[in-house]
């Protein structure tokens, strides 16, 4: 809440200073609805430490989501939020962003949003690389419609659209982000390492440009086996750790599996995606240089008066 | 048929003194292959004509290819550009004078019945003596076929008078053709000159040179050997004119109404409106976003119109029907957007680059649920450009999407109509960022309107989660029975506020009498010209044309109940009423007819065609005979008016 502090003339205080602080309360919208044990809520915590953290403005803050059990989030929140429909989050959030480069943008998507009916949108919205962070859920399963094959369910898991179990490989979604050309942050954290989560979260925030953040996410509705081996077993998990991509030292005890890595090189980042011995997190790729559609098309802002100017001169060009 | 073949140099004693025709109007038409410039030609002959006071009408022919191959009917490529002493709204009956490049683009307008059966044509003369046998047997076997009217064939040596200046006549003959139409029919060079060099300047000088030269030498050619001229005396205008093409207007109508962006996927036969919007729109501070898809198209602008001033998507029919999930949410969510829809023929890939009215029932009911929204349909160029402002400030105040139905001949057909005179008003941007009073709700409904304040993000104590599902005033998701029925009620209650702010359409014609036609949209120029002659031959015939769609205009049903008969002319597909199997009962009707017939409960008839090309007025007038009780159809009709083919 902005607080003014007493003073003798009242023009002083005629406009306020922001100097507000925010903590959780100020973020925390209605009580999340997912399952019991769902990673969403660990994902929901995460990002509401993140808005602290960063000290948002809720006003200023804008999360945009498409339809499944994770695209609820929004509704979870006390930012402003636009809950569209499935697979199309990251158009509208393009739009806002174009329209208003100064809110902060966060795209909340599910895998079958992202990487299945979305798909076509996600490399295009990796291309234009405008500022926001832009986050899948992964649990590899629809959950919502309640259990079919999703594009990252893996082969062999049967569901109730595939009972004999998946068909195909499962698409790999940071092999497919490290792809695009134009991509300038790709990241991979799971829900069930809350450090690395918050770690990665804040990096792909600060990041200047769209940051893409695969969160690896457990359903304990339909998919409470697929991640139990790297749950249990640390040893499963290689961190990428560098100064440029996501170093959290608390958890250096419990994963001793690490490996440096540059985030700079992309050669480097898409063998590691491809290589599928290990879930490896962290950041694959970070280059802060990449141009942003929002700075390629920044427009002068003209007055009223100065567009009627440049209609009339339009309509000049036309007179008979 | 008289064929003159005038291919040598006249002496000067051979010179012809031209003679003057004197005309109310004239209709001209430009055919080719694809690629040779005959759309340039004419556009640059109407905006010309235009400026010189005369009133003007253009339709650009486009073959649905971009290089179809040459030489072929089905390819051929042209423009048809209707000139009068007074104000001209259709594209009219025949064209009287037509230069073809070739023979077998010459047939396709003569088999569709384009032509008057006095026509003159001046058609490129190397084919008939082309040393390709096939070639020159099709040019005669042409000829035949031709020979069926009386045309005025003359052959024109064109290739070879390009030739003494270029390298490539396919480039340059439109040029040529251009300065014997200035010479037939009197133009000023001066302003051609201009209009040459607004269009090819920026490429470079020397095409620019080269065009005027060979403007010249068509004209030069023309005054040495055509016996004839053609004088359409101009009125010189009251009031301050523009001239422009639908498209165009919808484009600079875009910027008058301070759209700031506008987001789009190329499709047929709407983007020459984004060309338009991507040379300008930077200057006024606007955005032109090609997006990677019709659906993505529409998401960037429903994005926008959330965080700012409301947004503008530009479509045709198969981008209309991708958009549809999102047009959905824009209702659900009352997320203020225009959607300009140019149709063209469907369904499906259709007809891409011709005339139909044939989206009006997929805007009004094309998405799952009930999604009440503000259809308008601008009738002439004029209308194009003053929707987009009414669009973008009902989309505003209304808090709802309006979609703007345009077509093909209105996107390319070249009007004057007056000056627009600007407002600042237009520009005004509904865009609030002072914090929201304590208490206020995302949809504070007024019971009795539906009307409601957005809260846009970056408002203090503003913040709320917009939703596509169903939800209640404080946009929180609700099913219950109760709330979905009250939201529903406030979306739909805003078009009932629109209507009773709308007025009753004017009727053209008599207040009451035996026959009504009722048209929509870019027909009303052919319909009033059709319901004119009959009214002049006795017939008790009326017409009245609607720019709302949804909400219709009021009074519709008082000025229904003054008819005997009431009937819809549409560009559209509807059974003919004595078909095969075709009864009362199951006859499907022009689109606009269900509307009428729905809101009215009155038995509306249509007769509506769709032939590709946008109706002419003596087939129009034929089908308000046949359907006027006592008037038997005038003996002497011309073929034409027997119906389009």
């Amino acid at each position: 809440m902005t607080a003014f502090t007493e003073v003798s003339c009242p023009l002083l205080t005629a406009v306020g200073t922001d100097d507000r602080s925010f903590e959780l309360s100020d973020y925390e919208g209605a009580a999340a609805r997912w399952c019991p044990g769902c990673g969403d809520h660990s994902i929901l915590t995460a990002v509401e430490r993140l808005l602290v953290a960063e000290q948002l403005k809720p006003e200023q803050t804008v999360f945009v989501s498409g339809i499944g059990c994770s695209s609820r989030f929004p509704h979870y929140l006390k930012t402003y939020g636009f809950h569209g429909i499935h697979g199309r989050a990251l158009p509208v959030a393009t739009g806002v962003k174009l329209q208003r480069p100064d809110l902060t943008v966060f795209v909340v998507m599910g895998d079958g949003d992202c990487t299945s009916i979305g798909a076509g949108h996600w490399v295009h919205a990796m291309r234009y690389n405008m500022r926001m962070v832009a986050l899948l859920l992964d649990n590899a399963i629809y959950g919502l419609t309640k259990n079919q094959t999703s594009p990252t369910t893996p082969q062999g898991h049967a569901t109730n659209t595939q009972p004999k179990g998946s068909y195909l490989p499962a698409l790999n979604p940071i092999e497919i982000a490290l792809g695009v050309t134009n991509a300038s942050f790709v990241a991979q954290t799971a829900e069930w390492v809350p450090a690395h989560l918050f770690a990665t979260l804040r990096a792909a925030y600060r990041h200047n440009g769209l940051a893409f953040v695969r969160i690896l996410q457990r359903c304990p509705v339909y998919t409470p086996g697929i991640y139990q081996l790297a749950v249990q077993r640390p040893d499963v998990i290689e961190l990428l750790v560098h100064d440029d991509g996501v170093m959290v030292p608390e958890l250096e005890r419990t994963y001793k599996q690490r490996l440096t890595h540059d985030p700079s090189d992309l050669n480097r980042a898409r063998e590691l995606a491809a290589i599928g011995d290990r879930v490896r997190l962290g950041v694959f790729y970070r280059d802060e240089n990449k141009p942003k559609y929002e700075d390629l098309r920044r427009t002068t802002t003209h007055t009223a008066a100065e567009r009627l100017g440049l209609l009339n001169a339009e309509l000049d060009r036309y007179a008979i | 048929m008289p064929t003159e073949i005038l291919a040598s140099e006249p002496t000067i004693e051979t010179r012809p003194s031209p003679t003057v025709v004197r005309r109310a109007e004239s209709t001209v038409e430009i055919v080719s292959d694809s690629g040779e410039g005959a759309q340039k030609c004419g556009q640059i002959f109407g905006a010309v004509s235009a400026k010189m006071g005369n009133g003007v009408w253009t339709v650009e022919i486009i073959p649905a290819e971009i290089q179809p191959p040459p030489r072929i009917p089905e390819g051929a490529s042209g423009i048809r550009i209707r000139v009068g002493t007074g104000p001209v709204t259709n594209w009219g009956d025949d064209t009287n004078l037509v230069v073809a490049f070739n023979e077998q683009v010459l047939l396709a307008r003569h088999r569709l019945g384009a032509l008057a059966s006095d026509a003159t044509i001046l058609i490129e003369s190397k084919w008939a003596s082309h040393p390709d046998d096939d070639i020159q047997r099709a040019w005669q076997s042409a000829l035949d076929e031709l020979s069926t009217r009386h045309y005025r064939l003359i052959l024109v040596p064109i290739e070879e008078q390009c030739l003494t200046l270029m390298d490539n006549p396919r480039k340059g003959k439109n040029m040529f053709a251009l300065g014997m139409l200035a010479c037939i029919y009197g133009r000023d060079m001066d302003r051609i000159r201009d209009q040459i060099a607004y269009a090819f300047r920026k490429k470079s000088e020397e095409i620019y040179a080269q065009n005027v030269q060979l403007l010249q030498l068509g004209f030069d050619w023309a005054q040495a050997h055509l016996d004839f001229r053609v004088d359409v005396p101009a009125t010189p205008p009251s009031q301050p004119m523009v001239v422009m093409n639908g498209n165009e207007a919808i484009g600079m109508g875009a910027l008058a109404a301070g759209f700031s962006l506008c987001a789009m996927y190329p499709i047929t036969p709407a983007t020459s409106a984004s060309h338009y919007l991507g040379e300008k729109f930077d200057r006024f501070g606007g955005i032109l976003h090609q997006a990677e898809d019709e659906i993505a198209a529409a998401g960037v602008a429903i994005g926008a119109s959330y965080a700012g001033p409301v947004a503008l998507t530009i479509t045709s029919g198969p981008g209309l029907a991708l958009k549809t999930e999102f047009i959905g949410l824009a209702v659900m969510t009352e997320t203020p957007l225009v959607i300009v829809d140019v149709q063209r023929g469907g369904p499906s890939t259709g007809l891409p680059t011709k005339v139909e009215q044939s989206d009006l029932l997929a805007v009004l009911y094309g998405q799952p649920g009930d999604a009440p929204k503000v259809v308008i349909a601008p009738a002439t160029i004029e209308e194009c450009f003053h929707a987009m402002i009414t669009a973008r400030r009902i989309a505003e105040t209304f808090r709802c999407v309006v979609v703007v139905l345009s077509d093909a001949n209105l996107a390319t057909g070249v009007q004057p109509f007056p000056r627009p005179v600007p407002d600042e008003r237009w520009m005004q941007m509904a865009f609030d960022q002072d914090a929201v009073p304590p208490g206020t709700k995302p949809y504070d409904w007024d019971p009795r309107t539906g009307l409601s304040r957005r809260i846009i993000p970056g408002q203090p104590n503003g913040p709320f989660t917009l939703t596509g599902l169903e939800h209640d005033n404080r946009s929180k998701v609700a099913y219950s029975g109760g709330v979905h029925q009250h939201s529903s009620a406030m979306r739909s209650r805003k078009l009932a506020v629109l209507q009773s702010m709308l007025l009753p359409p004017t009727i053209h014609g008599d207040e009451s009498g035996d026959l009504l036609v009722v048209g929509w949209g870019s027909t009303k120029g052919a319909i009033d010209e059709a319901v004119d002659r009959v009214r002049v031959e006795g017939g008790g015939v009326s017409s009245l044309h609607l720019n709302f769609l949804s909400p219709l205009q009021p009074g519709l049903r008082e000025a229904f109940a003054r008819f005997t008969k009431v009937c819809t002319v549409e560009l559209n597909y509807s059974d003919e009423p004595d078909a095969p199997f075709i009864t009362h009962d199951n006859r499907r009707l022009g689109q606009l007819a269900w509307l009428l017939r729905a809101s009215t409960l009155v038995d509306v008839d249509c007769w509506t065609r769709v032939p590709g090309e946008p109706l002419r007025p003596a087939a129009i007038a034929e089908a308000i005979r046949s359907k006027l009780p006592q008037v038997a159809p005038a003996p002497n009709a011309p073929a034409s008016a027997r119906g389009v083919a």
